[in-house]
């Protein structure tokens, strides 16, 4: 892919990007990527991406950790050593389950939970030891930088997000990766 | 600002009328009723419930009369042995000589009993879901909610109800007395040692003056935030006193609700099981009244809103209602199962035999509850995108309210009617009878004043609500 030439817009306010966004959508320019330092409320319909698709992963990890539960205290409780249960020894997996409710309900709760933030870090490509990606550390504090790619419309773009309360634009390489 | 319409109106009258002449023709018919006549009745039971429900296949004869032994025992273990432990054996003994007699008495007792519980578990049922929308109204001017001051005239209508609603449960409870609260019969507390032990608490007089003292704190809580909310409107931008003196009494208001709603199910619910005792049942029924309230709120809202009086409601707004109705329903599930596992776990006979009942009497609405109450609104607003859709949460709120119907249905009913229930033309008049009421009440308080709390330091904030 070779080097990339992106515009880097940065901003000390996350109103007025949420406001530079819009104009910039509206514009019609891609946006590349923005970096924030903390979570801004409504920057991904602004920037127009797609609905996270994360619930519906999380519900099918629930699946998974209810059905993980429940054969595994099935085979534990019942099948491999049978267990008298609150002294009900009808060793049924049916009749003994409200005892098994509470670590179906935990294990349901425990792989949606992991298996979402793992399956977020990889779909972020973030993982340990990786570099960072963000090209200006200010980020990680009080400022928020836009970056949209250049296609021979520097001039224009530039204007642009000035007018739209940057407090700095400029261009860089970049390298593709 | 709306008007209360003549069809909705007679609508509502209707359904009282309709409610009222069922109702009162199934209290006269089971008035009428003899000894005899269940005699009867038992006797023609047995000769076509046999073979469902005897061990044996035979149904017939000798049978049958073994039959009866088996059930009235089963009444014994179940009612008599609440009225007297010590004797139990004995008693049972007794029952069994002239075990015809005393069955089929037993049983007009129950049919006796019917329609009586069947209009307080409608009462109950309504006058919870405006206590429960109470409890929620507080919470919104305790916490000083910014989303949801555009749906505080509805929660104001639905809080009228609260003061006729409770008297009426209260007034029941003094009207049908032992026929639903067996500690208020004289003779079942003289051959009942635990009651006995237990009526300086659970005695008529002081269970009246309990009632009258929770309702009456409610009621001027209700009256003086309703008149500051108006008082509000009128007031200067500048002048927010009326919002705070609201703040403060909802708080105030929080804490003694908290006390009050749980004794006042221990009261009005638990101690028609006198000898059973749960320490989470106030909780529990909080959950089932606040669930309830929140869905009536949903659902008046999207009402008035189809009929374009509320403009200012958004998708976000319904949306929180939504999410609530999901949240509160996981709640309740929460608490029923807390219960349930607490005390099929430790199986300890006093107890359990409350579930036990429930689960072989009353073993379809016991269970299809979960359904009804965790299971179906579970699935249908989990999916956020539902949350906003009038009619998805109009489908879930009415399985939600039917759920809670049937829960509080659960409560009453094994200790007043036993293995006698049924949703007949009694539960289902009394129902009718009391949503005649509660929406000619809620749609004049709704019609008293405007529809936006415009005076509200909030109200801007939640009419740009926005999720």
């Amino acid at each position: 892919m070779g080097s990339l030439k992106v515009i880097h817009a940065l901003y000390t306010d996350d109103d007025v990007l949420l406001s530079a966004v819009k104009t910039v959508k509206a514009e019609k320019h891609h946006i590349e990527e923005i970096y924030t330092p903390f979570p801004v409320h409504g920057l991904d319909k602004a920037m127009g991406l797609e609905p996270t698709r994360i619930a519906i992963a999380a519900f099918m990890y629930g699946c998974v950790g209810l059905i993980v539960a429940t054969t595994m205290m099935n085979y534990i409780m019942i099948e491999d050593w049978p267990q008298d249960i609150g002294g009900k020894p009808s060793f049924s997996y049916l009749e003994n389950m409200p005892a098994f409710v509470p670590i179906m309900f935990e294990l349901t709760v425990f792989f949606a939970a992991h298996l979402m933030v793992i399956t977020f870090y990889l779909r972020s490509r973030l993982w340990p030891f990786k570099n960072a990606e963000n090209p200006d550390p200010r980020t990680t504090d009080d400022h928020f930088l836009m970056e949209i790619p250049v296609h021979n419309n520097e001039k224009e773009l530039k204007t642009l997000l000035t007018k739209t309360g940057a407090v700095e634009v400029h261009i860089v390489d970049k390298e593709a990766h | 600002m709306y008007t209360f319409s003549k069809r909705l109106k007679i609508v509502s009258i209707l359904l009282f009328v309709v409610g009222a002449v069922g109702w009162g023709t199934s209290y006269v018919a089971s008035h009428d009723l003899t000894l005899d006549d269940v005699k009867a009745l038992l006797a023609e039971e047995h000769s076509y419930h046999g073979a469902e429900t005897s061990h044996s296949e035979e149904a017939y004869g000798a049978d049958a009369q073994r039959d009866v032994q088996t059930n009235s025992e089963a009444h014994a273990a179940m009612i008599h042995s609440t009225h007297d432990s010590n004797t139990h054996a004995e008693e049972s003994h007794v029952v069994d000589t002239h075990n015809d007699d005393a069955h089929a008495e037993h049983v007009l007792h129950q049919m006796h009993n019917r329609p009586y519980a069947a209009l307080y578990v409608a009462a109950f049922f309504f006058f919870m879901i405006s206590l429960g929308v109470l409890a929620f109204y507080a919470i919104q001017y305790a916490a000083q909610a910014g989303w949801s001051p555009v749906l505080f005239r509805v929660m104001e209508a639905i809080t009228y109800y609260l003061l006729p609603g409770a008297l009426i449960v209260l007034g029941i409870a003094w009207w049908a007395g032992d026929h639903i609260f067996i500690w208020m019969d004289p003779e079942v507390v003289a051959h009942d040692e635990l009651i006995q032990a237990k009526s300086g608490w659970l005695n008529k007089t002081w269970f009246m003056i309990r009632g009258l003292i929770f309702i009456t704190g409610w009621s001027l809580y209700r009256y003086f935030s309703r008149k500051f909310s108006l008082a509000q409107d009128l007031a200067d931008v500048n002048d927010n006193k009326n919002f705070k003196n609201n703040f403060r009494i909802s708080a105030g208001f929080l804490v003694f609700y908290i006390y009050t709603e749980s004794i006042m199910s221990w009261d009005w619910i638990m101690s028609v099981d006198p000898h059973w005792f749960s320490t989470l049942f106030g909780w529990y029924v909080f959950a089932s009244m606040f669930v309830s309230g929140i869905t009536v709120i949903a659902l008046i809202t999207i009402y008035l809103k189809s009929k374009g009086l509320m403009e200012f409601v958004n998708d976000s707004h319904l949306h929180d209602l939504a999410k609530f109705m999901f949240a509160i329903s996981v709640f309740w599930t929460y608490l029923w199962f807390s219960q349930f596992m607490l005390i099929w776990y430790a199986n300890i006979p006093e107890e359990v035999t409350y579930f036990v009942t429930r689960i072989e009497d009353y073993n379809l609405p016991f269970f299809g509850m979960i359904i009804l109450n965790f299971i179906f609104p579970f699935l249908v607003l989990i999916n956020s995108d539902y949350k906003r859709v009038p009619w998805f949460i109009v489908m879930a709120g009415v399985v939600i309210l039917f759920g809670h119907y049937i829960d509080v249905f659960n409560m009453i009913m094994p200790a007043t009617v036993g293995d006698r229930w049924f949703i007949g033309v009694p539960e289902i008049s009394a129902v009718l009878l009391f949503l005649g009421l509660f929406i000619f009440v809620v749609f004049y308080a709704l019609s008293k004043a405007p529809l936006l709390a415009k005076g509200n330091p909030f109200i801007k904030e939640s009419e740009h609500f926005h999720y």
